[in-house]
């Protein structure tokens, strides 16, 4: 049976903007379900600069973008919002009632009132090295992007691809669970952390590993699955290394994604809006945040909390337009609970 | 304006567009990317932390060494270019002058 969930308001992304547009509809009484392909909320705050800290917003002379997550995350608590993390959206089926119906990548299934896209750059997704056929062997026919489950790897022969912090982790967690593990880079160091570099030449060295260096994978092979790389030297010299798995780990990087074929009008990248109520071109369907595009745009948080308020009155009137709406405020009437 | 500077890019082999920028306004080269809309995602804001604004410099003057950070991020990268550099980290001045880069992506 498929995850089913039913809600008033579905918020595609829960970066800053998208959880702030959480409160906004909980003041109208209006229920909220967030989406977000990241494991957690706040988006690129969380995923990029939890440690940046901000000037501009509106309070707080200086805010990490991880402590700005956390307020907010604590501002919406009134309002019980649900969550699914770690999924993405794939597309959505307006009804002949003009309600709408989201699936994700995992088969959710997401059943409202209103869509709010308050997606960001879009989703984050792996960075792919240039290799060729390499989507041939994606889907669990040998290239993984991710290590979701180790014990995926139990006992397999895994190539690992990469430079960076999570490459130098996997190389030495996997060390104890894959029967071999070969770590290629393209450099001749590593710029890690420093202790993750220093265990991954200890187990070269101990013979638990093999280290690749100033190689690329350039070729990947198989029937069906996976089964052979070519792993190209920077001199030119090439060898073929048999394998169960090959785990390209460049880190992740934002893509428009799916959200580019929901049919939306679009420029450059992002859905263009009206900005009396950030509706796009499909009735009941909104976009707010660095997603949306208008004359004048501004990619400023702040710019999309203003943007969430008055999409939660646009959605407020397509969800009930024969409601008469007045405008609360939260020094008057405090904040409300569903 | 005589504090502007001329910067190039190649959109395409052989074929570079000129761009007007100040010297006086603080601006990276992402920044003045970005607002000839060329397709930096810049996802950080100009932290070093993202490597959406990865630009190979093919020509120009000598410019100031990668500083760690940003080298940090380079190294993430699967392909890089013996002039990679992220634009975020080339603060435009008058030394810049003169530089002819391509968005690597």
């Amino acid at each position: 049976m498929p995850n089913v969930i039913s809600t008033d308001i579905c918020i595609v992304g829960a970066g800053p903007v998208g959880l702030f547009a959480v409160f906004e509809a909980g003041l109208l009484k209006l229920r909220c379900h967030v989406v977000d392909a990241l494991a957690q909320p706040g988006g690129q705050l969380t995923e990029i600069y939890p440690k940046k800290p901000i000037y501009d917003i509106p309070g707080f002379p200086e805010v990490l973008a991880g402590d700005l997550v956390d307020n907010l995350m604590k501002q919406i608590e009134p309002f019980h919002p649900t969550f699914t993390m770690g999924e993405r959206v794939e597309r959505f089926a307006k009804l002949d009632d003009g309600t709408f119906q989201l699936y994700t990548t995992d088969g959710t299934e997401i059943q409202c009132k209103a869509v709010a896209i308050a997606g960001g750059l879009g989703s984050f997704e792996p960075r792919k090295p240039a290799v060729e056929n390499l989507e041939r062997f994606e889907g669990g026919k040998g290239v993984h992007y991710m290590v979701r489950d180790p014990e995926r790897f139990r006992g397999k022969k895994i190539v690992i691809a990469g430079g960076g912090d999570s490459a130098l982790d996997w190389t030495n967690f996997l060390a104890n669970v894959a029967s071999e593990v070969t770590l290629v880079h393209r450099g001749t160091t590593f710029r890690g952390a420093a202790d993750s570099a220093e265990k991954v030449q200890k187990l070269h060295e101990a013979g638990k590993i093999k280290l690749v260096l100033s190689s690329n994978v350039t070729h990947l092979h198989g029937n069906g699955h996976l089964q052979e790389v070519t792993i190209t030297g920077n001199d030119g010299v090439a060898e073929t290394v048999p394998l169960d798995a090959f785990v390209p780990l460049f880190g992740l990087t934002p893509k428009l994604g799916p959200i580019g074929e929901w049919g939306l009008g679009l420029e450059n990248d992002a859905v263009k809006v009206n900005t009396l109520d950030y509706s796009t071109s499909t009735p009941g369907v909104f976009a707010i945040g660095d997603i949306n595009t208008y004359p004048g745009k501004l990619k400023l948080i702040l710019c999309g909390f203003h943007e969430a308020a008055l999409m939660c009155q646009g959605a407020f009137k397509y969800i009930y337009p024969d409601k008469k709406y007045t405008l609360k405020y939260t020094t008057v009437n405090g904040v409300p609970t569903l | 304006m005589e504090n502007d500077i001329r910067i190039y890019v190649e959109e395409a082999p052989g074929q570079r567009r000129e761009l007007e920028a100040p010297t006086d306004m603080g601006l990276s080269l992402m920044e003045l990317l970005k607002a000839n809309d060329y397709p930096i995602q810049a996802a950080c804001g100009g932290m070093a932390l993202c490597a959406t604004c990865h630009v190979e410099v093919l020509a120009g003057p000598a410019l100031p060494e990668p500083q760690d950070a940003e080298l940090d991020m380079l190294e993430t990268l699967p392909h890089v270019y013996e002039g990679s550099r992220l634009s975020c980290q080339i603060r435009l001045h008058p030394h810049t002058d003169g530089l002819v880069v391509r968005i690597a992506g």
